[in-house]
C-alpha cells in the first residue's frame, strides 16, 4: 500500500508540474484530493490493514497528501501571479496622454493686488471700508480742505453729474466719512478701496476710470516716525525684505506734512536704471499727516487728536510688481491678459 | 520751473556741487527735480573768430572762402552758411576741435582750397532746437560785435549750463522765481542769497505828469504800478539776457520784451510793457469788463469778454486783459519810443475764471493764479526799470504812480520744540531748529523753546503751525526721522460681514472656473437701457449722464454690468478668443430722479457672460459647448454655497432669448435674471451663442444669515426609488418636481432629474422626465410598505394635477 501511495504522490507532483492553467489544477486537485479522488480512494482501504500497520501507512499517507496539497498550492499562487501580471499588462496605459481638464477661474490682477494690500493692512489692525462712487462736492473736496475755487478742482479735471454731486476723484470722501461716523471720539485705523474716476484721455499711463486705496489712522499722539514705520512694513511685506524706503516732501491740500514715498528699485538694486529713471528708486505712494482742518471738519479736535493718512494706486503697484506696461489692460479683459494672473 | 543752474548763480553760490547732485538734493528735501538738461553737448577748442574777408569759392558756387582772425592766428576757412560775411563774430572749430558726435575738425581741402577749421552753427555746436534763437535756426551764430576775439564761446553762448526741470507742487509758487529757488538752494546748501540791483537814475520829469491810476475794484487789483520810461532804443537784449531766457524756455523778441519777461522769471512777477504813445491817453483805468466787450489780445485773436474778465483801460477801450495778456492796441513795436510800465497784484481767482473763459494761459496768468509776492511787486518794477536804463537807454522817469491797498504783512506762527518733536517722533534740539530758520532765511523771535516765525510773503504757503512743522521736518531731513510703531488704542482690523461674504461669493465663482474682469462704469446712450433687470426697471430708474462726458462711449452712469462686460466679449472674439467665461462684481446707479439731487443708490450686482466651448482641449470626449442649463448649475451651486433658497422660473426679458431666459427668486424677491442673448442682440454686437446672468449682490447679501450648526447624521439606511413620468410638453419638470417634495414629505428628502425623453415611443407632444427619490426617516429603518404607500400617492398626485402618467 505504500508503494501505491508513493506511486500517487509521484505521478500527482508529476501532472501539477506540467499544468500551467489553474482550471486544470483544480481538476488535478479534485482527481487526487478530492471525494472520489485517487489518494482518498486508496485511504479509504485503510481499514482492511492491521493495528500495527495502520499508523505507519496512516503517517505515510498524510506526508503524500500534504506533498500533493503543497505542490497544488504553490503551483496555484505561481499561477494566479502569472495570470494578475498578464492582465495588470493588458491594462496598462498612457500616463503621458492629457487628464481630463477642470476649469480653472480666478481674480483680476487688481484685485489681486488689492486684497493683498487689505491683507496686510488687517494684519496691522486696519479696518477696511468703502464708500459711495457718485460723491457731493463737500466729502470729495471741501470735508479735505479743497475749498470752492481751489485750482485742484477743476471742472476740467473731474465728472461732475451736477454742481454739487460729482463720480468721486479719490477715495479720501471715505476718510471724512469714517470721522464723520465715529464722532471726533473713537481712534482708527482703516483702508478704502475703490474705483475712482478722472478726465484723463484712456491711454497708455492714463485711465478715466482707476482704482485707489487710501489709509487713515487717527489717534492721540500719533507721529510722523509711525507714518514712516508702517509704510516701512508696508513696502517690506509687498514688495519685498531688501526693498528700503524714503520720503520727499510734497504737497497735498488734506496733509500737513505731505511726502511721497519711493522704494529702492528691485531691477538694479538702487544702483540706478532705465526702470527707476537712473536715480535708484520708485516713486509709490503719497502720504502725510492729517491736516487739522480736515481733523476740525470730521469732528477730531487738532490739539487732542493727529493722525497720518497715505493713498496709493493700485495700477501702478501692479504694473510695477508685474510688469504690466499699459494701463488699458486693466479695462479690455483680455482672456489673455486675466489668464496670466489667475495662479494662486 | 526751468531753472538755469549759471542764472542761479548770480544769486546763490552753488559752487562745488554738480547739477545731478543738486537736482537729488532739491528733490530729497523739497520739490521733485523732474529732469537735468544740459544746454550743449562737450565740444572743445571753439573759439570767437572775426571774419576779416568772405568772398565767393572760385571753384563752387554755395562755398565762400574765409579769413578769420581768432587771436593766436589768422585761418582760411571754407564756409557753406548762407549768411556768413565779411566783419562777423562768428563760432570757430579750430583744427584739432573736437565738436559733439566725436566730430574731430582736421585741415582739409575743398575744391582745391585748403580749408583749416570750420565756422559752426549752434546745431553743430549740439545745441538743442529749444535753445537756439529763431534768426539762428539756419546757418551760423553770430555774436554781438564786442565779442573777444580768440576766447573760448563757451561763457557768451552759455553752452556748458545745465538746466533743472523743477516739479513745482501747487503750494510752491514761490519757486516760479529765480529768487524763490536761490532761497530754496540757499536753505538746503546754507548758503546766503544774493538781491540783484534795482538802482534807477531818475530824472527830473515825473511819472505823474504823464499817467494817473484808478482802480474800481481793489479786492480784485490791490496794487497798481505805473512806470515811465521815456526815449526806449528797442533793439535786441543782451545775449546772456537771450541765452538765459532760452533756457527757462522763453523766445526773446526784444529788448523791452525780454526785459519784462526776465524780470518775471527772476522775481516771480508778472510785468506788462504798454507803447505809452500808443495809448492814446494819460490815465489807466482798472475795471471789470463789460458783457461782450471785446479785446484783440498780442496773439492777435478778438476776445469776448464778460464782467467776470477784469480788463485794464485806457479810459476807453481795453489796452490788456489784466494779469493774463495785453491788447495789440497798445503793444511794444521797433517804432516804439515810450513806454509804461505795469507792476500789479490781481486777485488769483479772477485771473484764473479769465483763463478758463478765454483758454487763455501765460507765464504771468500762471504765477497770478497760484499767488505772487505782494513784496516783490514794485521791486520787480524797479528791477526792470533798472535794465530799461541799462539795456534799452531808456529815461526812467521820477516816481511810480500807484494804487496801493496790498496787505503785505508776514504771517506769525508759534512752533514750540515740545510739540515739534512729539509730532515727528525725533528729538531735535531748539538750537537745531533756530539753525533751520535761520538756513530758510525766515524771521523770528525765540524765547528758549519757543519761537514766534514771522513767515515771509514769499512763502504764502506758510499760514500754520503744520506749515512750519513741514518747513524744519524737510530740512532736517526725512531720513533722519526714526521708524516707529504706533503705541496707542490697540484697534482690531478685519473685514466686515459684507466684506467676507463678497470674498466667498468671488472664491466660489473663481473655483468653479470663472475669471473676474472690471470694465467701465460708464456706459454708452445705446447701451445704458439694454439687459437691466426687471426688479431694477421696476424702481423707474432715470439715466444718469455726466455734465461734460468726454466721449458718447463713456456719458452714462451703468444701469446693468452687462452691457460694458459684453463690450469685452466683442474684443476678445475679435481676437480670436471664443471661449470666456467671465463674471464681475461692481455698481450700477439707481435713481428715479430725473435731475440729481441727491447721491443715487448704488446696488451692487454680480454679472456674468459665458460663450464658446466651457471645457477646451479634450480628448475621447465631447468639447462641451456653453449651455443654459451648465450657467444654471453655477447660478445654483453659487446659492447652494451660501446656503440660501433660489427658485428659478421662465421669464421674459428685453434683450433675451424668449424662450431660454429665467427670473431668479430669492424668498419670493426677484434678484435678477439669466438665460441666452436675444440672437438679435449677439448679432448686433458680433457675439456667439452667449449666456448670460445677472444677480442683486444686495438682497443677496441682507438674506444671507446662514450660521452652521451639526445636524445628525441619520443611522438608519435610506432607500431610493426611481420614477418616470410622460408628461405634455408644456408642463415644466421644475413644477412636478416642485411637487413630488411636496406631497413626499416629510419622508422624500431628495428628488434629483436624472432624465429627460422625447421621441420614438411617446405620443406627439409629450416628453418623459425621469426622477430619482431619496426616502428617509431619521428615527427608524424604513419598511416597504411606506415607501410603496407614498410612491403611489406621488403618482396620484402627479396625475391629478398634470394629466401624467407614470412610463413603464
Amino acid at each position: 500500500m505504500q508503494e501505491q501511495l508513493k506511486a500517487i504522490q509521484q505521478e500527482a507532483l508529476a501532472k501539477v508540474q506540467e499544468v500551467n492553467n489553474l482550471k486544470e489544477l483544480q481538476a488535478i486537485k479534485v482527481s487526487y484530493l478530492g471525494k472520489k479522488g485517487s489518494l482518498t480512494q486508496v485511504l479509504r482501504g485503510m481499514g482492511k490493514l492491521s493495528p500495527e500497520e495502520r499508523p505507519i501507512v496512516g503517517e505515510v499517507a498524510n506526508q503524500v497528501r500534504e506533498a500533493i496539497t503543497n505542490a497544488i498550492e504553490e503551483k496555484n499562487t505561481t499561477l494566479e501571479n502569472a495570470a494578475l501580471e498578464e492582465k495588470l499588462q493588458a491594462e496598462a496605459i498612457d500616463v503621458t496622454l492629457p487628464g481630463r481638464p477642470t476649469k480653472v477661474g480666478g481674480p483680476h490682477l487688481l484685485t489681486k493686488v488689492i486684497e493683498e494690500i487689505e491683507d496686510l493692512f488687517i494684519g496691522m489692525g486696519f479696518e477696511v471700508r468703502e464708500g459711495p462712487e457718485v460723491e457731493t462736492d463737500y466729502f470729495n473736496f471741501e470735508a479735505l480742505n479743497l475749498p470752492k475755487n481751489h485750482p485742484a478742482r477743476d471742472m476740467q479735471d473731474s465728472f461732475y453729474i451736477t454742481n454739487e454731486l460729482l463720480l468721486r476723484t479719490h477715495t479720501s470722501p471715505v476718510q471724512a466719512r469714517t470721522m464723520k461716523e465715529y464722532k471726533g471720539e473713537k481712534a482708527f485705523k482703516m483702508i478704502c478701496p475703490g474705483k475712482v474716476y478722472r478726465r484723463d484721455t484712456d491711454d497708455a499711463t492714463h485711465s478715466h476710470q482707476f482704482t485707489q486705496i487710501e489709509g487713515l489712522f487717527v489717534d492721540k499722539d500719533v507721529k510722523m516716525s509711525d507714518l514712516k514705520g508702517i509704510l516701512n512694513l508696508f513696502a517690506k511685506k509687498m514688495f519685498g525684505e531688501e526693498r528700503n524706503i524714503r520720503l520727499r516732501p510734497s504737497f497735498f491740500p488734506f496733509t500737513e506734512p505731505s511726502v511721497e514715498m519711493d522704494i529702492s528699485c528691485k531691477v538694479c538694486q538702487g544702483e540706478g536704471c532705465s526702470v527707476c529713471k537712473g536715480t535708484g528708486w520708485i516713486e509709490i505712494l503719497g502720504a502725510g499727516m492729517v491736516h487739522p482742518k480736515v481733523l476740525e471738519m470730521g469732528g477730531y479736535d487738532p490739539k487732542v487728536y493727529s493722525g497720518f493718512a497715505f493713498g496709493m494706486g493700485p495700477e501702478r503697484i501692479a504694473m510695477l510688481k508685474y510688469g504690466v506696461n499699459d494701463i488699458r489692460q486693466f479695462y479690455l479683459n483680455d482672456s489673455r491678459f486675466l489668464k496670466q494672473f489667475h495662479q494662486a | 520751473m526751468l531753472v538755469s543752474l549759471n542764472w542761479l548763480k548770480e544769486y546763490v553760490e552753488i559752487d562745488g556741487i554738480s547739477p545731478e547732485e543738486l537736482a537729488d538734493k532739491v528733490t530729497r528735501s523739497g520739490i521733485e527735480v523732474d529732469n537735468v538738461e544740459y544746454v550743449a553737448e562737450n565740444s572743445s577748442n571753439v573759439v570767437i573768430g572775426y571774419v576779416e574777408s568772405c568772398e565767393k569759392h572760385p571753384n563752387a558756387d554755395k562755398l565762400n572762402l574765409c579769413q578769420v582772425d581768432v587771436g593766436e592766428e589768422k585761418l582760411q576757412i571754407i564756409c557753406g552758411a548762407p549768411n556768413v560775411s565779411q566783419g562777423q563774430k562768428v563760432a570757430v572749430a579750430k583744427p584739432g576741435a573736437v565738436l559733439p558726435g566725436n566730430f574731430k575738425i582736421k585741415r582739409a581741402k575743398l575744391r582745391g582750397i585748403e580749408s583749416n577749421g570750420m565756422i559752426c552753427s549752434l546745431q553743430e555746436l549740439g545745441f538743442d532746437e529749444k535753445h537756439i534763437a529763431k534768426e539762428y535756426a539756419e546757418g551760423i551764430f553770430v555774436f554781438p560785435e564786442d565779442a573777444p576775439v580768440g576766447e573760448s564761446v563757451e561763457p557768451l553762448l552759455n553752452s556748458t549750463d545745465a538746466i533743472l526741470e523743477f516739479d513745482l507742487t501747487p503750494n510752491r509758487a514761490d519757486c516760479l522765481s529765480m529768487l524763490g529757488v536761490a532761497y530754496e538752494v540757499g536753505a538746503l546748501l546754507d548758503k546766503p542769497v544774493n538781491l540783484p540791483s534795482e538802482e534807477v537814475h531818475a530824472g527830473e520829469e515825473k511819472a505823474a505828469d504823464y499817467i494817473s491810476v484808478k482802480v474800481e475794484d481793489e479786492k480784485l487789483n490791490p496794487y497798481y504800478g505805473a512806470f515811465v520810461i521815456k526815449d526806449v532804443e528797442i533793439k535786441p537784449s543782451p545775449l546772456w539776457m537771450r541765452n538765459y531766457l532760452l533756457a527757462a524756455g522763453i523766445r526773446p523778441i526784444n529788448n523791452v520784451v525780454d526785459i519784462t519777461n526776465y524780470v518775471l522769471l527772476e522775481y516771480g512777477q508778472p510785468l506788462h510793457a504798454f507803447d505809452y504813445d500808443r495809448l492814446n491817453s494819460k490815465e489807466i483805468v482798472v475795471r471789470t469788463a463789460k458783457q461782450d466787450e471785446t479785446i484783440v489780445t498780442l496773439d492777435d485773436v478778438e476776445r469776448t469778454l464778460n464782467p467776470e474778465n477784469l480788463v485794464i483801460t485806457n479810459g476807453q477801450e481795453p489796452v490788456a486783459l489784466a494779469g493774463v495778456m495785453g491788447g495789440a492796441n497798445s503793444e511794444v513795436t521797433s517804432d516804439t519810443k515810450n513806454i509804461l510800465l505795469e507792476a500789479a497784484y490781481f486777485d488769483s481767482v479772477s485771473v484764473r475764471k479769465t483763463v478758463k473763459a478765454t483758454g487763455l494761459r501765460s507765464e504771468s496768468s500762471t504765477r497770478f493764479e497760484k499767488g505772487i509776492d505782494p513784496n516783490r511787486v514794485k521791486h520787480a518794477g524797479l528791477r526792470a526799470c533798472h535794465l530799461l536804463e541799462k539795456y534799452a537807454g531808456g529815461k526812467v522817469l521820477e516816481g511810480v504812480v500807484e494804487f496801493d491797498t496790498l496787505d503785505r504783512s508776514e504771517k506769525e506762527v508759534d512752533i514750540d520744540t515740545e510739540t515739534i518733536n512729539n509730532r515727528l517722533g525725533t528729538d531735535i534740539s531748539s538750537d537745531e531748529i533756530a539753525k533751520i530758520l535761520e538756513r530758510l532765511q525766515f524771521n523770528f523771535d525765540r524765547n528758549e523753546d519757543r519761537f514766534k516765525v514771522y513767515a515771509p510773503s514769499r512763502r504764502g504757503d506758510i499760514t500754520i503751525f503744520e506749515d512750519m512743522l513741514e518747513e524744519v521736518a524737510r530740512i532736517y531731513g526725512y531720513d533722519n526721522l526714526p521708524f516707529t510703531l504706533p503705541t496707542g488704542t490697540a484697534t482690531a482690523g478685519g473685514l466686515t460681514k459684507r466684506q467676507l461674504l463678497r470674498r466667498a461669493v468671488k472664491n466660489y465663482l473663481e473655483g468653479v472656473g470663472l475669471l473676474e474682469t472690471r470694465t467701465y462704469s460708464l456706459t454708452s446712450e445705446a447701451y445704458i437701457q439694454k439687459l437691466v433687470s426687471n426688479e431694477v426697471k421696476t424702481l423707474n430708474p432715470e439715466p444718469i449722464s455726466l455734465a461734460m462726458p468726454m466721449s458718447e462711449d463713456h456719458k452714462y452712469l451703468r444701469l446693468s454690468i452687462l452691457p460694458e462686460l459684453l463690450k469685452t466679449v466683442s474684443y476678445n472674439l475679435a481676437r480670436n478668443q471664443y471661449n470666456l467665461s467671465y463674471y464681475e462684481i461692481g455698481s450700477i446707479f439707481v435713481t428715479n430722479e430725473k435731475d440729481l439731487t441727491k447721491q443715487p443708490d448704488e446696488q451692487l450686482r454680480l454679472s456674468g457672460v459665458l460663450t464658446g466651448k466651457w471645457l477646451e482641449h479634450l480628448w475621447q470626449m465631447e468639447n462641451k459647448k456653453v449651455d443654459f442649463y451648465l450657467v444654471k448649475g453655477i447660478v445654483e451651486g453659487l446659492f447652494e454655497h451660501l446656503e440660501l433658497p433660489l427658485t428659478v422660473n421662465q421669464a421674459q426679458l428685453s434683450y433675451m432669448h424668449p424662450g431660454r431666459t429665467a427670473s431668479l427668486m430669492l424668498n419670493g424677491k426677484e434678484i435678477g435674471f439669466m438665460g441666452q442673448l436675444h440672437p438679435a442682440l449677439e448679432k448686433e454686437m458680433d457675439l456667439k451663442e452667449t449666456y448670460v446672468f445677472d444677480i442683486n449682490m444686495e438682497t443677496v447679501l441682507e438674506e444671507h444669515h446662514h450660521e452652521p450648526s451639526y445636524t445628525q447624521i441619520p443611522r438608519y439606511p435610506s432607500v431610493t426609488r426611481d420614477i418616470a413620468f410622460v408628461l405634455d410638453n408644456d408642463v415644466h419638470a421644475g413644477v412636478v418636481q416642485a411637487t413630488i417634495s411636496e406631497v413626499g414629505a416629510p419622508l422624500v428628502k431628495q428628488v434629483n432629474v436624472f432624465d429627460l425623453y422625447k421621441g420614438e415611443n411617446l405620443p406627439e407632444g409629450k416628453k418623459s422626465v425621469a426622477y430619482n427619490l431619496l426616502y428617509q426617516d431619521p428615527e427608524k429603518t424604513l419598511v416597504d410598505e411606506e415607501v410603496e404607500k407614498s410612491y403611489q400617492e406621488i403618482i396620484q398626485a402627479v396625475n391629478e394635477k398634470y394629466n401624467a402618467y407614470v412610463r413603464s
